[in-house]
């Protein structure tokens, strides 16, 4: 039995005297589909940013492909495999659509051709390979027509999927996927798990954080419920969706 | 254009200019046009960590203040060798000392990059305002510090005193038209590190620091190491601007060399200028700065310096892409209205 | 080792470190608790200071009572001045950069206007409890340093009082951190930024009739306070009112027994020196979250 991808094991996170995660403890295997799910400040996105290194965890540890990442910063977490979307999109506004893929690419990937790093295969893009796969990627979010122009141009849903697309531009070996399809219509929605499923199946592990629970349903090979901070379920869909707990904290309203 | 070419090109425009002002015969238009020029180097240096990476440097003048520095204390070296050297190297080192402007300027902005690096490695780490908040302390800090080194003259100042003239391969240069032949070079070195920053990778990961930290961060830019790139940079440049300036104005005190003219025309320049590309510096210093001695001729320095923060804020608040931003959108605009799209 | 001049620097250091609370405090508002990096606060205590000599050189009115009256003045320009702050950078993001410019700029301009207007000579003020020492055994406690020392921390205190039990002291508190939860409330965090920010100013009236009693004044000593305020408010953790008093008194102390033993003319580097290695080693604070 392989080790996990990633381990996440007694996780906790205060902010002065409030207390945003306690005694987390997960375990997503490479390739699987999870999804995250849970009520509003119940602490998915505080997990999300302490696994990814964006916010330090007081206490508990963040095992990533077999790697402790106490101490490591979030781009060299980056540089191993995470890569995430941002809640409320982050897109760089002075960079056009397509340059804010080109980020990732040159930071992420192209730096992992020089580092002694074992993630995927060290592939150094070149400028031509580089502008293939943004326009690639584009297409595959639906963003192709705007490339050329800036996030401020973009409605609110495009931003999601520029914030999506640039997570993807990482090539990572784990993405997480944080409300990336708040305001999509249904259409829209079942893309955008279609994409995600076909991401999967070219071997990435996926979480999905999502309200959506027709998306979740349809995704997820597994189900995570928070609940202010603590996981209160952990399994097989129809399972989770029927759990008591669950339908009381959060599918009952 | 590709860098070598721009370079050279850049070059043989200055050197135009250098003949053009030799050949009005006016010793005026090199003092003048010196602190014009030095002023473009301070204000692309700043650009490069302020406007590139979104990070405010107040204390230019400290960085400008250490190129000088160095340079009077390798002066005071150079010129008292017998003094200062133990007897078995004074012979050598009377050789080389005292050393050439050129040499000096590397020294300088070797100095204040390091300084530049060590400032940015305690506090980079914290929000861009703390940053911001400690150059200003880094400014104040090395003020003191100088003003209490006797070696360099305290408070009362040192007096640097330069040849009239200087040989250089059979040719007699007027010291001035030296200076201010080196300051070109300069100038030009400096618009070429921009330009070429602007471009490259480096340039996109200033750009997505100055954008959204964060989402760099997450996106892989290692995000430390190229602001610590940027400010030693920035520093360099600055320090390189200031090492000429003891053998111009001659006479050096701590009160001139950390003067708040600096710290405030470093950010206006840009700003008023423009901040995403290396012209907007250029054209910021050359219409701040000129305007700057008109008005310290006519009226009083003081006026110069008003005049460049009032710009400032009001720029800040009505025009915050600068001339040249301003200008490009409107190019734009022209385009795509002419195009129809 | 002489402990009455020990005895007497640290008293010096404490009243210094008091003032130095109420020079700190509008920052603490400012910055502290609504993030707003207004490093031209020193020039408007300065502007206050320069208006406390015209007045009372004018008129012969005691600058306390002048700051009093000038209050409302400064209280409406710290309002404008966030209005202008907020319409042009706040609401789009843009502070890091252009707001920062923007307070550097005001700061210059008000110094290099001052010198216009006044020149570089000192100015000070004249009052009758200015020159009175007060003496006990081998102690002497001048008058201009203990009245702007009490004043400042019952000014600081107040406003403490303020924050901690009124409604809207309160939601200048909260403001930093729940701006929905305070929209919920049918509360707008702009018009309590705008009123914070505004108290913040008001603030620097009275600390700048302060300064004026206890050194005498020039333009550039605006900029002097600048590393003294920053550094206190960082030592003293960013938005805590009491531990800003902390360390205004212990900076004090520090300052008056550099200038007793080193010299005056390292004093100014001492606060930008204690900032630095803050920033460097503890940036929460000593008493920091």
């Amino acid at each position: 039995m392989t080790r996990p991808l990633l381990e996440v094991a007694n996780l906790g996170k205060r902010f002065g005297g409030f207390v945003a995660l306690e005694g987390i403890n997960l375990s997503v295997n490479e390739g699987e589909r999870v999804g995250l799910i849970g009520p509003n400040g119940s602490g998915k996105s505080t997990l999300v940013n302490c696994v990814c290194g964006t916010l330090v965890n007081e206490t508990g540890t963040v095992y990533f492909d077999g790697q402790d990442m106490n101490g490591l910063t979030a781009h060299e977490r980056t540089h191993r495999g995470m890569a995430r979307s941002f809640q409320l999109p982050r897109p760089f506004g002075s960079l056009t659509v397509a340059d804010n893929l080109r980020i990732p690419m040159i930071y992420t990937v192209n730096a992992r051709a020089h580092t002694a790093v074992k993630t995927h295969e060290r592939t150094h893009l070149s400028p031509a390979e580089i502008d293939a796969r943004c326009a690639e990627l584009l297409g595959l979010v639906g963003l192709a027509d705007k490339a050329d122009k800036f996030p401020r141009d973009l409605t609110q849903i495009e931003m999601r999927k520029l914030e999506l697309a640039r997570a993807m531009a990482a090539d990572p070996k784990l993405l997480i996927a944080d409300e990336s399809m708040a305001g999509l219509s249904q259409s829209e929605v079942a893309d955008i798990v279609a994409l995600l499923i076909k991401l999967n199946e070219r071997g990435i592990t996926i979480i999905l954080i999502e309200h959506i629970m027709s998306a979740v349903m349809s995704f997820s090979q597994r189900i995570v419920v928070l609940v202010s901070g603590r996981k209160i379920a952990d399994g097989r869909p129809d399972a989770v969706v029927n759990d008591p707990q669950v339908i009381g904290a959060y599918l009952g309203q | 254009m590709r860098t070598p070419v721009f370079f050279i090109v850049a070059l043989l425009c200055g050197l135009a200019v250098f003949g053009a002002a030799l050949w009005t015969a006016n010793d005026y238009v090199f003092y003048a046009g010196y602190v014009v020029l030095h002023f473009i180097v301070l204000a692309t240096a700043w650009n490069i960590l302020g406007g590139y990476c979104g990070y405010v440097n107040f204390g230019s003048a400290a960085f400008f203040a250490m190129g000088a520095y160095s340079t009077i204390a390798l002066h005071k070296l150079g010129t008292n060798v017998g003094r200062y050297f133990p007897e078995a190297i004074a012979p050598v080192a009377g050789l080389i000392m005292p050393l050439p402007v050129p040499v000096l300027i590397l020294i300088g902005g070797c100095v204040a990059g390091l300084v530049g690096l060590g400032t940015g490695y305690l506090t980079l780490r914290l929000r861009g305002a703390f940053f911001a908040i400690a150059t200003l302390a880094l400014a104040v800090v090395l003020q003191t510090l100088v003003i209490n080194w006797d070696f360099v003259g305290g408070a009362r100042g040192a007096y640097v005193i330069a040849p009239q003239t200087l040989a250089i391969g059979g040719f007699e240069l007027r010291y001035i038209h030296y200076l201010a032949l080196i300051m070109i070079v300069l100038v030009v070195i400096a618009l070429t590190v921009a330009r070429l920053i602007e471009r490259s990778r480096l340039g996109y990961g200033f750009a997505s620091i100055r954008d959204d930290e964060l989402a760099a961060e997450a996106c892989g830019v290692p995000t430390l190491r190229l602001k610590l790139i940027a400010t030693t940079i920035s520093g360099a440049l600055m320090g390189m601007a200031g090492a000429p300036f003891p053998y111009y104005i001659n006479y050096l005190d701590p009160a001139s060399a950390f003067n708040l003219s600096y710290g405030v025309n470093s950010i206006a320049m840009p700003m008023i200028g423009g901040t995403t590309s290396w012209i907007g510096p250029l054209v910021g210093a050359i219409i701040i700065a000129t305007l700057q001695q008109w008005m310290t001729v006519t009226f009083s320095s003081e006026w110069g310096v008003l005049f460049a923060g009032a710009l400032l804020i009001a720029f800040v608040i009505l025009a915050p892409k600068g001339i040249v931003g301003h200008v490009q959108d409107f190019l734009r605009q022209r385009r795509q209205s002419r195009t129809g799209r | 080792m002489d402990v009455t001049l020990l005895l007497n620097a640290l008293i010096a250091g404490l009243l210094l470190g008091g003032f130095y609370a109420a020079v700190t405090v509008g920052i603490s508002i400012a910055f502290g608790i609504l993030d707003i990096v207004n490093i031209a606060h020193p020039g408007f205590i300065i502007l206050g200071a320069y208006i406390a000599y015209i007045v009372n050189q004018t008129f012969g009115v005691d600058p306390i009572l002048i700051a009093v009256v000038v209050l409302p003045a400064f209280y409406a320009l710290g309002a404008l001045t966030y209005q202008v702050y907020y319409l042009s950078f706040e609401k789009y993001g843009q502070e890091a950069l252009r707001g920062l410019a923007f307070f550097f700029g005001l700061l210059f301009v008000t110094e290099v206007a001052l010198i216009l207007a006044f020149g570089v000579d000192y100015r000070y003020v004249q009052a009758d409890y200015i020159d009175r020492v007060f003496r006990f055994g081998q102690f002497a406690i001048p008058m201009r340093m203990l009245i702007p020392c009490v004043l400042s921390l019952l000014m600081v205190g107040l406003l403490h009082l303020y924050l901690s039990r009124t409604f809207t002291g309160r939601a200048i508190m909260a403001v930093s951190q729940d701006q929905t939860a305070l929209r919920l409330m049918a509360v707008d965090p702009v018009r309590i930024k705008r009123i914070a920010f505004a108290i913040a100013i008001g603030t620097a009236a009275l600390a700048g009739a302060c300064l004026i009693i206890i050194q005498p004044i020039e333009p550039s000593v605006g900029r002097e306070f600048i590393g003294r305020v920053f550094a206190i408010c960082v030592l003293g953790g960013l938005q805590s009112l009491p531990g800003t008093v902390i360390a205004a008194l212990s900076l004090g102390i520090i300052e008056s027994l550099t200038t007793t033993y080193a010299g005056p003319s390292w004093a100014p580097a001492v606060a930008f020196g204690v900032l630095l290695l803050t920033l460097a080693l503890r940036p929460a604070g000593l008493l920091g979250r």
